[in-house]
């Protein structure tokens, strides 16, 4: 879900918790793109509605930060991101493997995200 | 006879009864719902997927009903009194309806717990369309206010509560859950389970507090709820409040009307679904049977049925409540069913718990360990489906296999008997589902749901559904949908010629067309490839193709274990000049990248990575490479032996003939990849038969043989046709490919699609050498038009600045290296180090440093 903010004062408040990535014009629809937190990886996806959405692009089942890397999709109306390695499908709203191939169920952890005058911010440290 | 039947309530059961009514009345019938939320009978039971991106609209129960002539429905006109004497019922317009029948479906009205505050702005049960349309625009308000996650506090730790908190974290909105009990889902789980299944939604992000009683919501300087004050005197802050505490049936306008109703609430029936007054029902929430009302749909469904059956002039009766439940929070599976907590004299349980992964499985047995009674399963609930119908029967086999996790040991499904319940939110039977498939005519799963309304509701059944269904009709010798995915009901053959035909390019207008949904990781590169071939034209990394494609294709190189890529220049015919050599070991050299002669004769060069690959290409195309397609389902190479240009036995040039091929079929896209063979005699040093199509020199000219793989099963390329000239052997490959092209499923190589094809080679030979399918032509022209179209991909997207965005490594950091790769030193090269080697002294890459020492 992405929020977006009206009142521009906000920025310097964001940035306590929020980390400002980049705009939100350079991703393109339905295609992922990595984005680097310290040591940590996110996977931001942009989907038809204008919704972003933001995963661990670490992927679980092959341990290779591939994720932001698969193809987008759905499954009965929940938008999905397929792991271009080993192909577990993953909900990207809740993070959870809906397609785990035979293997035991993993999941990604999900970033809040937000924009603010046309940029993307992450929350430090995704969802607790 | 002609009867005037008025519903009020215009909820699930309400929708069921007049969707039974009009479908089984022949009779002249008046049917008016009134209803008292402005909108068409919506699925509640599907209430959360509105925080899951559905609208009010996908959510509204069909609505085909209303259009049938015999039916009125007044929404947003509740009804405000009943008369049974004169039979009337009056609505707040101030309409008067008659009734022959009447049929109360109010249902229930969430509770709001009796505490201070419980009304204060910011705080919302959880019932209606209306009630989360307000909470969703509640949490986005405070989000875009706060710099900081928004607190939600959920009030209640049943299911509904649990989906209640499921969906605030998909609004990225904190949540809390406060149970009063000492567990979750008190009135389906005992301690133990209660106790795995909250270490299963922490895990989730949601926090859980148990004994956790609310005393009042407190108002902050605003107004609105601002925290939420426990017994123990613990003050839980709270931008929001769900409560989720309970339902009271609404029998006000029952009461009012002096029908006889339970003192904790709910209009009494008895098993014909009829109130203390003769003329009226009772279905759904608001009736009491047995004296308990039930928050479940299936039950209100069965009465809906048997007050249909009994309007008509039938006996059926309501038997009784199935308390089975299933939580519908994705990624928590719970599942309880029939006598859980084992109430029943001398009942036995079996229990399984694995506190390590998260899984407690219970089963309640009979007292001679026979006859399942019931369960509970929390972490891994797939047995559900199989183990429900069977409760009151025979179990069959040991309890114990149940229990085990999937995988372990032989669980057996034991063939179901007809009479057992498979779907209970529509009473669906095993032998309904059979039926379907074997009577009517129903093909999968989808329409047998369709048609019976199994799986239609909760969804916790459709696993079930779909085996018996494809058990049937293998029982009946019928294949399995060929259909792509649940995206496209086509096989890809169809899909190739409803593209072809319909002249459509674009993935988008392809599946508004054809199918449905955004598409997936199956059909999405089968369009690509289809796009590609009808299209050669445009580039496979064109607008919205280049989301078609997987990593492969879309950065044009090969993905290996560690996230990097593998690079292969097309070496035609695995020639390749010194120079090229040379510049291969530069560029090889001066990335650190590991090479390795392949077994398609040519060069590949290991862990480049993806913001490497651009400068690593510009060099290679500087040099005159192309793109060798390793990554495509495409051509791959074309193997040759040196021939007669060298051989002192060769027969014709087979090495020329292979770069000729090569890059006449370089960059085609198929169902599968394709790869040649040219041999300069019989002792075939090219392996050609092992190929898909492979060419033997002859001293009367070239013999073809198609249908070979390596591979998994290997096969033999069988003889086409024999002594063919340059031209001939050309052209004919040229139908092969297109006509395999056009016709093959997804992913099927030509040694199987062969084997499958109508008159296998000889029906080959009919349609490409004789034409008598007349389609030489048109496959003639499809690879005229792909040779004319061809360039290289890598040289297109280096020219191309916008493509080139994609191989930044990072959005917002495009030149650094993926950090968490690292490489360890092996025969003078590298190689991706394992997980014991990372950390340790021989890691010589994490990333920035290329530099490798010999
Ligand atoms: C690199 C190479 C091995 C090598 O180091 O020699 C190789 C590597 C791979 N092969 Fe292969 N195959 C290679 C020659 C072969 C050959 C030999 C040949 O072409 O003469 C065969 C048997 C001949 C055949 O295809 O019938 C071969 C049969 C397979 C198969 C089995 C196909 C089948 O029909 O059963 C797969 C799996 C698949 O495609 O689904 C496969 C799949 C793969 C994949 C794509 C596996 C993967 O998904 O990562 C490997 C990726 C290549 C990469 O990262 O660059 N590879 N593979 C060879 C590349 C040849 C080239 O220059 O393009
Ligand atoms: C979030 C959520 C999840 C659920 N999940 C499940 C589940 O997984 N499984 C399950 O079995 N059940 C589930 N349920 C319960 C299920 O939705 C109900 O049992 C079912 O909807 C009951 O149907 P009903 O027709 O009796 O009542 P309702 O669907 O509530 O319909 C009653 C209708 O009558 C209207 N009405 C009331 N009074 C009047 C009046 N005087 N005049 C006119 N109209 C009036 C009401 O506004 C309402 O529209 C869930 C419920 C919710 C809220
Ligand atoms: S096939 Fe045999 S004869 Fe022909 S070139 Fe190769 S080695 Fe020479
Ligand atoms: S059991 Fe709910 S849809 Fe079948």
């Amino acid at each position: 879900m992405t929020t977006t903010l009206t009142t521009p004062t906000l920025a310097p408040q964001l940035a306590a918790n929020w980390e400002r990535l980049c705009p939100l014009a350079d991703l393109e629809v339905e295609r992922g793109r990595a984005a680097l937190l310290g040591d940590e990886q996110v996977a931001l996806f942009l989907l038809p509605g204008g919704d972003v959405r933001a995963v661990d692009n670490h992927d679980p089942y092959s341990g290779a930060n591939v994720i932001s890397r698969g193809i987008v999709g759905s499954r009965g109306g929940r938008p999905t991101v397929a792991s271009p390695m080993y192909k577990q499908v993953f909900d990207l709203r809740s993070g959870t493997c809906v397609d785990t191939r035979g293997k035991e169920v993993r999941r990604l952890r999900v970033w809040p995200v937000r924009t603010l005058e046309g940029d993307l911010y992450v929350l430090r440290g995704g969802a607790r | 006879m002609s009867a005037r039947i008025v519903v009020i309530g215009a909820g699930m059961a309400a929708h069921r009864l007049v969707d039974s009514l009009v479908t089984r009345a022949e009779d002249r019938l008046e049917i008016t719902v009134l209803g008292d939320e402005a909108r068409r009978p919506y699925d509640r039971v599907g209430l959360t997927r509105f925080f899951d991106g559905e609208t009010a609209e996908d959510l509204t129960l069909p609505a085909t009903i209303f259009a049938d002539p015999r039916v009125t429905l007044h929404e947003d006109d509740p009804a405000t009194a009943i008369d049974t004497g004169a039979r009337t019922v009056t609505t707040a317009s101030g309409t008067v309806h008659a009734y022959d029948h009447l049929v109360l479906a109010t249902g229930s009205v969430a509770a709001r717990p009796p505490v201070e505050g419980a009304e204060l702005p910011g705080s919302f049960v959880y019932r209606a369309l209306a009630d989360v349309e307000d909470l969703r625009r509640h949490v986005q308000e405070r989000a875009a206010a706060l710099d900081r996650p928004v607190r939600g506090v959920v009030v209640g730790g049943g299911l509904l509560g649990l989906e209640a908190a499921g969906a605030l974290r998909g609004m990225d909105a904190e949540a809390t859950v406060l149970q009063s009990s000492d567990r979750l889902m008190s009135a389906q789980l005992d301690l133990p389970a209660g106790a795995v299944l909250r270490r299963l939604i922490e895990a989730r992000g949601i926090a859980v507090r148990t004994e956790a009683r609310t005393t009042a919501l407190r108002p902050g300087p605003d107004g609105a709820v601002e925290s939420v004050l426990l017994r123990d005197g613990d003050e839980v802050p709270a931008d929001l409040v769900v409560l989720t505490v309970g339902v009271r049936p609404r029998d006000e306008l029952a009461r009012a009307a002096g029908l006889s109703c339970e003192e904790r609430g709910g209009v009494r029936i008895d098993a014909a679904c009829t109130t203390s007054d003769p003329r009226i029902h009772a279905i759904g929430e608001v009736a009491a049977f047995d004296g308990q009302c039930v928050g479940l749909v299936a039950p209100g469904y069965a009465m809906a049925e048997v007050v249909c059956d009994r309007i008509l002039g039938g006996d059926a009766t309501f038997d009784g409540y199935d308390l089975s439940t299933k939580l519908k929070l994705s990624g928590v599976d719970v599942a309880s069913f029939g006598d859980a907590f084992a109430t029943t004299p001398g009942a036995l349980d079996v229990v399984y718990t694995d506190p390590v992964s998260g899984v407690h499985k219970k089963l309640v047995l009979s007292d001679d360990a026979k006859t399942l009674l019931g369960g509970m399963l929390v972490g891994d609930a797939s047995a559900y489906g199989s183990l429900r119908p069977l409760v009151g029967g025979a179990l069959g086999a040991d309890p114990a296999v149940h229990l085990l996790p999937a995988g372990a040991g032989s669980a057996p499904t034991p063939e179901l008997p007809d009479e057992a319940i498979v779907c209970s939110c529509s009473s669906v039977s095993a032998g309904t589902i059979r039926h379907a498939v074997r009577e009517q005519g129903c093909t999968d799963a989808a329409e047998v749901t369709a048609c019976t309304k199994a799986g239609a509701t909760c969804g916790s059944c459709t696993v079930m559904v779909k085996s018996l269904v494809t058990g049937e009709l293998a029982k009946l010798g019928k294949a399995v949908s060929t259909g792509l995915c649940e995206h496209f009901d086509l096989s890809r053959r169809q899909l190739f010629d409803a593209v072809h035909v319909s002249g459509l390019d674009t993935f988008s207008a392809v599946i508004e067309r054809f199918g449905r949904g955004r598409g997936c990781d199956v059909c999405k590169p089968v369009l690509a490839s289809i796009l590609a071939v009808l299209v050669p034209e445009g580039h496979v990394l064109e607008g919205e193709n280049a989301t078609l494609q997987d990593t492969n294709d879309h950065v044009m190189a090969n993905l290996q274990k560690d996230g990097t890529y593998s690079v292969v220049p097309r070496m035609p015919g695995g020639e390749v000049t010194p120079e090229g050599l040379i510049t291969v070991g530069e560029v090889a050299r001066d990335f650190g990248l590991y090479t390795k002669i392949t077994g398609g004769q040519r060069v590949d060069m290991f862990g480049a990575r993806l913001e490497q690959l651009p400068l690593i290409w510009q060099r290679l195309v500087d040099a005159g490479f192309e793109s060798g397609h390793a990554y495509g389902k495409s051509l791959r190479t074309v193997k040759s032996c040196v021939g007669s240009a060298w051989c002192r036995y060769g027969v014709m040039d087979s090495t020329g003939m292979a770069v000729t091929l090569e890059l006449r079929y370089r960059g085609l896209r198929a169902p599968h990849k394709f790869k040649l063979g040219v041999s300069g005699c019989a002792r075939e040093c090219a392996e050609a038969r092992g190929k898909d199509a492979g060419i033997i020199a002859t001293a009367q000219g070239w013999n073809l043989y198609v249908g070979g793989n390596g591979g998994a099963t290997p096969r033999h390329a069988e003889l086409l046709a024999e002594g063919l000239d340059d031209d001939t052997l050309i052209r004919t490959l040229d139908r092969y490919f297109m006509y395999y092209i056009r016709t093959a499923d997804k992913l099927q190589r030509t040694a199987p699609w062969l084997e499958a094809l109508d008159g296998g080679i000889d029906g080959l030979r009919a349609v490409i050498l004789e034409d008598s399918l007349g389609l030489a032509a048109d496959l003639d022209a499809a690879m005229a038009r792909h040779v004319a179209g061809y360039r290289d991909e890598w040289a297109e997207t280096l020219a191309d600045p916008a493509k080139l965005a994609r191989f930044r490594s990072f959005v917002n950091a495009p030149a650094t290296p993926d950090p968490g790769l690292a490489h360890v030193p092996e025969r003078g090269q590298i190689r991706p180090a394992r997980p014991e080697e990372r950390g340790s002294d021989s890691v010589l890459i994490a990333g920035t440093t290329l530099e490798v020492r010999r």
